[in-house]
């Protein structure tokens, strides 16, 4: 399970992913937001999206000091938050700047792959996948 | 309001004294709400009476309101000011991504004051400010790279506001604008140009605050039920698919589009400049401001080839709505898109109202043809109707008001006619120039009577589409309330494109879940109290409904209503006066 990008050419840029992701936690705004939409140097030039893209040998775990991290079956991590104690390893482990940060818990934040954001994408531009289908090295 | 809520902290910057603090305003937030509402009350207290407003004496209100980061579509910022253009309120609303990143650095209100000496930019991240050296942007030829630059050196990527100014605001063109997410603008009434007097060239806001709600359940529910009907909606698919300029042809057939400095109110080349037309060949990409699931913003992809090496091109991005096809396209006769979206660049680039340009563009172009003006005052230019390359020329010297008449120019067309003449065609109306819509009188008398002289303040141009001949008193008695509505609207703050979504009592249940128990009469009372404190800034800085102006033009041309009668227009006027100042002695 992950939420893919379909077409990243579609995106106007209007965040109601990341809205409907913090929305999550019962609350407004975009705080704890697992999914990042910004500009590729200005909008004209199109829109970046930024997700957890369920890895499956994922680099972020391989950093955690305490196993907060933990790779699932069929890719991707799942976050045992009384066990971090936020180091912000992860944060600096995945290359695609997929893993966030909440400064009021001082925790990482990462997708759970429920593929809620998808629901409010009004542009077709990401789609829940509900079996991952990605190529990688498994060992 | 929710006790936790940040929505009432307000940050005051002194630019002179290079200090800033924070105050929880729960007094004006939890009577007003928020945007306008708060902004005026802010103004108020903060602007000092009668001040020039290119001085430090002036203040520069931004707030959002108790939707903002809620809910869809209630996507932005109102910013106040006293207007070097009008001498009198300003006020401008723009979206991009302003209003989440000030909700998200914790607040409802930013109050900017002072001078600097220098030039200087602020970047607020949650509660911190830090004042930063603008000198090597000062002066910058073109508003896309004081983006790019900032864009690299400031934190915050997709989660902040990046609103800066550009040459005209330096120059204190009187209707420069401040630009924020590069195709967003606080256009109309000279921002721009009081962030210059200021020397502040840019403000970036980013943070990292969350907003809570009363009953997270509910929130939801009622989340997805406004989402649902905005996605849904004609009006949104409307405007998703060819954004405003799908008005064009529309205003075109029923003659309201003002072309030719509105000596026509139709044009032939119309089909040039269409929204269909430029979607079908130029249209490059669609934006959206955040939270809003329309993106009406629509930008063009024009590719120029290099005169000096073969096959060799420039592609711009070059954004266009409704208002700019006509202020830049009709109004000057100009019938070829690529020339249309030359000038629009241009006048990007230097950060300036497409609106008031064009009105004074094409009042030059007139002074000339009926030689008030001759090449002497215009340096070797001869404006004519179409000719696109002369108008980016005139651009150039009126940015860098290059002579007197350049001058003149630059303080707006109501202004420039007291200098060069032709007060008849001079198109401005309480001292801002028209907006595209020669509908009828209930358009005219709403530019007059609305508190920031907007199209945008009481709609009359729908008035004009649904109601012919209304007595002055009933004609009056809609556009007040309308007004009087729309002060509620941009308190929450939503976009007025979603005023179809923001009934009453859908704006009270999205209130109560951000902790304001009011009923639908409530909301209309406070909606006119903020319409009545608006006026009281208005009257404190001279506004008189005596001393409106009425170019003589928009009673020689037919509209939708046939001739608009001068003497109704001046019985709506006194009426006008009437409603607002028994009103404002009622306050008392």
């Amino acid at each position: 399970m992950r939420v893919t990008i379909v077409d990243a050419e579609r995106c106007v840029g209007c965040q109601l992913c990341m809205f409907a992701c913090a929305r999550r936690s019962g609350k407004g705004g975009l705080l704890d937001s697992s999914i990042l939409i910004r500009s590729i140097g200005g909008m004209e030039r199109g829109f970046r999206v930024t997700v957890c893209r369920a890895c499956p040998n994922p680099p972020c775990a391989k950093v955690c000091p305490t196993n907060a991290l933990v790779p699932k079956d069929g890719g991707g991590v799942k976050l045992y938050t009384e066990k971090c104690i936020g180091c912000g390893n992860c944060v600096d482990g995945c290359i695609l700047n997929a893993i966030f940060w909440n400064p009021e818990k001082e925790k990482p934040v990462v997708c759970v792959y429920c593929g809620y954001c998808t629901k409010f994408c009004p542009h077709g531009v990401i789609a829940h996948e509900k079996e991952t289908k990605i190529e990688g090295d498994m060992t | 309001m929710i006790e936790s809520d940040t929505l009432a902290n307000v940050l005051y910057i002194d630019l002179t004294n290079r200090e800033f603090f924070f105050k929880t305003r729960k007094d004006i937030f939890e009577k007003y709400l928020g945007g306008s509402g708060v902004a005026i009350q802010l103004l108020l207290e903060e602007c000092k009476p009668n001040c020039d407003p290119l001085s430090a004496d002036n203040s520069i209100v931004f707030a959002i309101g108790p939707l903002t980061g809620l809910f869809p579509l209630a996507s932005k910022t109102v910013a106040m000011f006293k207007s070097p253009l009008t001498n009198n309120l300003g006020e401008t609303h723009a979206g991009g991504r302003s209003a989440i990143a000030i909700r998200s650095a914790g607040l409802g209100a930013i109050v900017i004051k002072g001078v600097s000496e220098t030039p200087i930019y602020l970047s607020v991240e949650n509660d911190k400010v830090h004042f930063k050296d603008a000198s090597a942007l000062w002066g910058m030829e073109s508003i896309y790279t004081v983006g790019r630059v900032l864009r690299q050196s400031e934190r915050g990527s997709g989660m902040r506001t990046i609103m800066r100014i550009g040459k005209a605001g330096e120059k204190l063109v009187k209707y420069a604008s401040l630009t924020t997410e590069t195709y967003r603008h606080f256009g109309r009434l000279g921002l721009g140009a009081v962030f210059g007097s200021k020397k502040l060239k840019a403000l970036i806001i980013t943070g990292q605050n969350s907003i809570p709600v009363r009953d997270s359940k509910g929130y939801k529910e009622l989340y997805n039920q406004i989402y649902d009907n905005a996605t849904k909606s004609e009006v949104m698919q409307k405007y998703h698919d060819l954004g405003t300029a799908v008005n064009v042809i529309r205003l075109n057939e029923i003659k309201a589009l003002p072309t030719y400095n509105l000596q026509v109110s139709s044009f032939d080349s119309v089909e040039n400049i269409s929204g269909e037309f430029l979607a079908t060949e130029y249209l490059g990409r669609r934006i959206a401001c955040a939270h809003c699931p329309v993106a009406c913003i629509h930008i063009a992809a024009l590719r120029v080839p290099y005169e000096d090496e073969k096959y060799f091109y420039k592609t711009t991005m070059i954004p266009y709505d409704y208002e700019l096809i006509y202020a830049l396209g009709s109004m000057l006769g100009i019938g070829d898109p690529k020339g249309m979206l030359k000038i629009i660049e241009k006048v990007e680039a230097y950060g300036i109202d497409a609106l008031s340009t064009g009105v004074c563009m094409a009042y030059a172009t007139e002074l000339f043809a009926k030689e008030k003006i001759s090449e002497k005052e215009t340096l070797g230019l001869k404006p004519k109707w179409g000719n696109w390359n002369t108008y980016v020329e005139f651009l150039k010297n009126l940015v860098a008001r290059k002579n007197d008449f350049y001058d003149a120019i630059a303080n707006g067309v109501e202004y420039a006619s007291t200098v060069f003449g032709g007060e008849e065609f001079a198109l401005a109306f309480g001292g801002l120039e028209m907006p595209g819509y020669n509908t009828g009188p209930a358009g005219y008398v709403g530019y007059l009577i609305g508190a920031r002289h907007s199209h945008l303040d009481n709609a009359g141009y729908d008035v004009d589409q649904k109601h012919k001949g209304l007595p002055a008193n009933e004609l009056v008695e809609k556009l007040t309330s309308e007004e009087q509505w729309r002060q509620m609207l941009s308190s929450l703050v939503v976009c007025f494109f979603s005023r179809g979504l923001y009934k009453p009592e859908i704006v009270q249940k999205c209130l109560s879940c951000s902790g304001f128990d009011l009923n639908e009469n409530d909301l209309l009372t406070i909606g006119k109290k903020i319409l009545m404190e608006k006026f009281k800034f208005k009257f404190r800085e001279g506004f008189s409904f005596d001393r409106l102006r009425l170019p003589d033009r928009i009673f020689k041309i037919s509209t939708l209503a046939g001739n608009i009668d001068k003497d109704y227009i001046l019985k709506c006027l006194d009426e006008a006066g009437k409603y607002y100042n028994s009103n404002s002695n009622d306050e008392k």
